[in-house]
């Protein structure tokens, strides 16, 4: 079975704090991670190549920082790492992202591709079913669990908010996961070495690309949705705080609650 | 007229027959939006045996109801959607798509601006149109909530986002109010379900869709041992609410996942929060801090959740919640109508 795994680095959003003087984005020394949807779709990755055989293939568009994260995919065990990379590709939005990364799916082999359902930055879970529709492909997101792989099909356990289906969909297909999938495995120390040594991130850019795609589609050109202003999320009004006896604070509430009409 | 995009579109949830809370929420808005740019609401009702609920759709404020149905559509499945989706778009040609940002939206509107192709914003929280240019002003949280973007369409129309739960809100029913339902067929074949749907198990999953809850009576670290968790049960059951945990909580097992609230569980918004023993870490925070009324209960002075709070209580919730619980038990008796 060759699988696909899409892959996103990301700041670890947890970490993000706002300049109180500035109110703006802190982003120094924020650490950057594998986004943990993704993680666990490289872990169900590389499960079912332990039941099935076959090659995990990691792909991942960004900065040629977002290296790191292929190595630490590497070292958990994948089998192959692409890395995206090209400033004609940058500023854009999840259009021209799925748009660029689905062009370079096409140049490898695959029956099943496994994308993250959201990245824990942009939180928009629209990549992964637009490089489906791009690749031509049936989708599953929100995969909570793999029931099943055989050789032409895959069986899943797909979440709703008040419910689950159990979904058979055929080969080649694209299913997005959910980060409570699995618990992802840690990179071994032989992994690292070979991460590092023996395998290698390949670069994909613009160059191996232009035969395969339109360049007005790429980027900030051929986003379809711009940014017109980001702000840092106002503070609420600070309300107020009681220290108090016990049975004080139970008047206390129970004032807010009927002055409100909560009760 | 071909070239002419007016009115908005609101895609209609509805699972078993039953339209989804979001719905109504984005109609509301809709119709908000509509009166400024003067064109039409449109519901676009997608299922089987669904046309009878078109009426439901304009009660709350649509002009129209399009609706698709066919046997193909019982359950969701993406391809059938997107197909119907995507004629309701081709044949309307709406100036604006909206859809709720949940399981089902989140899996479908992707899939269709890709095959339009165009843009698509996500999980808005507020939605407005720009004096002067008529456009859509789509903001939303990015940032695990650190950050805020307003967010314009640059595609081709219609302009669309998904709008998150529980934000907007739906306008009260009217049954005097009257609109035309269009059917529309999207020429579905059994060929467009290239899905195999085998089960569907309900409720199971979740017993409380805690994003939907009016009233949360909320634990975090600070309760203790699991076994206090009963007495927020009986706070949340008096209050009329659901019982939802931090992180700490689910990840110790306490409760089910699906009733953690934060950045990597549920973002929520009720009238009333209660957190108890949660010190209010920031992917916490992010979950709830659009709670209309907040209320903190807490040992620590210092933690960040007083930040957030409307009404902070320093002290041991498990003295407080019993006591609270009780006053409001003798409150209700005391003012129930008889």
């Amino acid at each position: 079975m060759k699988i696909i795994v899409c892959m996103k680095q990301v700041p670890d959003t947890t970490e993000v704090r706002i300049d109180p003087v500035t109110n703006t984005l802190i982003r120094d020394g924020v650490p950057s991670i594998i986004n943990p949807d993704d993680k666990a779709g490289l872990e169900a990755a590389l499960t079912i190549k332990e039941q099935v055989g076959g090659t995990v293939t990691v792909v991942s568009m960004g900065p040629p920082q977002a290296d790191v994260a292929l190595r630490e995919a590497l070292a958990m065990g994948a089998d192959e790492a692409y890395l995206i990379t090209d400033r004609k590709f940058g500023g854009a939005d999840t259009i021209a992202t799925s748009y660029t990364i689905s062009s370079a799916i096409k140049m490898l082999d695959y029956d099943l591709i496994i994308a993250g359902r959201q990245a824990i930055d942009g939180d928009t879970a629209q990549v992964g079913p637009q490089i489906a529709e791009s690749l031509g492909l049936p989708q599953v997101s929100y995969v909570e669990r793999i029931e099943k792989i055989e050789e032409d099909k895959i069986t899943v356990r797909r979440q709703f908010e008040d419910r689950y289906q159990i979904v058979e969909v055929k080969l080649p297909c694209l299913i997005t996961t959910l980060s409570e999938l699995n618990e992802p495995r840690y990179m071994s120390v032989a992994g690292i070495f070979g991460a590092y040594r023996e395998k290698e991130v390949k670069k994909v850019t613009f160059e191996e690309m232009k035969e395969y795609v339109s360049e007005e589609r790429l980027g900030l050109k051929g986003s379809c949705t711009k940014v017109k202003q980001s702000f840092p999320k106002q503070a609420k009004g600070k309300g107020t705080v009681h220290e108090v006896s016990e049975d004080e604070a139970v008047e206390i509430i129970m004032a807010k609650l009927i002055e409100k009409n909560l009760i | 007229m071909e070239n002419k995009y007016e009115n908005i579109v609101v895609f209609i949830e509805q699972r078993d027959g039953e339209i989804q809370k979001v719905a109504l929420e984005i109609i509301g808005k809709a119709r908000e939006l509509a009166e400024k740019l003067n064109c039409k609401v449109i519901g676009a009702l997608i299922g089987y045996n669904i046309k009878a609920k078109a009426q439901d759709v304009i009660a709350y404020g649509a002009d129209e109801v399009a609706v698709v149905d066919n046997k193909l559509l019982e359950h969701y499945a993406t391809e059938p959607y997107t197909k119907a989706v995507v004629k309701v778009i081709e044949t309307l040609k709406p100036d604006i798509a909206l859809y709720g940002a949940t399981a089902i939206g989140r899996d479908l509107a992707p899939r269709v601006s890709g095959r339009i192709p165009t843009g698509l914003t996500a999980d808005c929280t507020k939605l407005e149109i720009e004096e002067g240019t008529n456009a859509l002003l789509m903001t939303r949280p990015a940032f695990g909530g650190n950050l805020m973007a307003t967010i314009i369409s640059t595609g081709p129309r219609p302009q669309m986002a998904t709008v998150r739960a529980g934000v907007m809100k739906a306008m009260k029913r009217d049954d005097s109010r009257k609109g035309e339902i269009i059917e529309i067929d999207a020429g579905l074949t059994d060929a467009d379900m290239n899905v195999k749907i085998l089960e569907v198990v309900k409720g199971e999953n979740k017993s409380v869709d805690i994003s939907e809850a009016k009233i949360l009576v909320s634990g975090g670290r600070g309760i203790g041992k699991k076994e206090n968790l009963s007495m927020l049960r009986e706070l949340a059951d008096e209050l009329g609410g659901e019982v939802s945990v931090s992180r700490a909580l689910a990840d110790a097992g306490y409760a089910e996942k699906a009733l953690q609230v934060g950045q990597t569980g549920k973002t929520v918004h009720p009238n009333l929060y209660v957190a108890c023993g949660i010190s209010g870490a920031i992917q916490h925070l992010a979950g709830m801090e659009d709670s209309d009324f907040i209320i903190a209960i807490n040992k620590d002075n210092t933690a960040p959740i007083f930040d957030v709070a409307d009404l902070g209580i320093v002290g041991d919730l498990t003295k407080i919640v019993p006591k609270l619980t009780e006053a409001i038990k003798k409150y209700k008796a005391e003012n129930a109508v008889k």
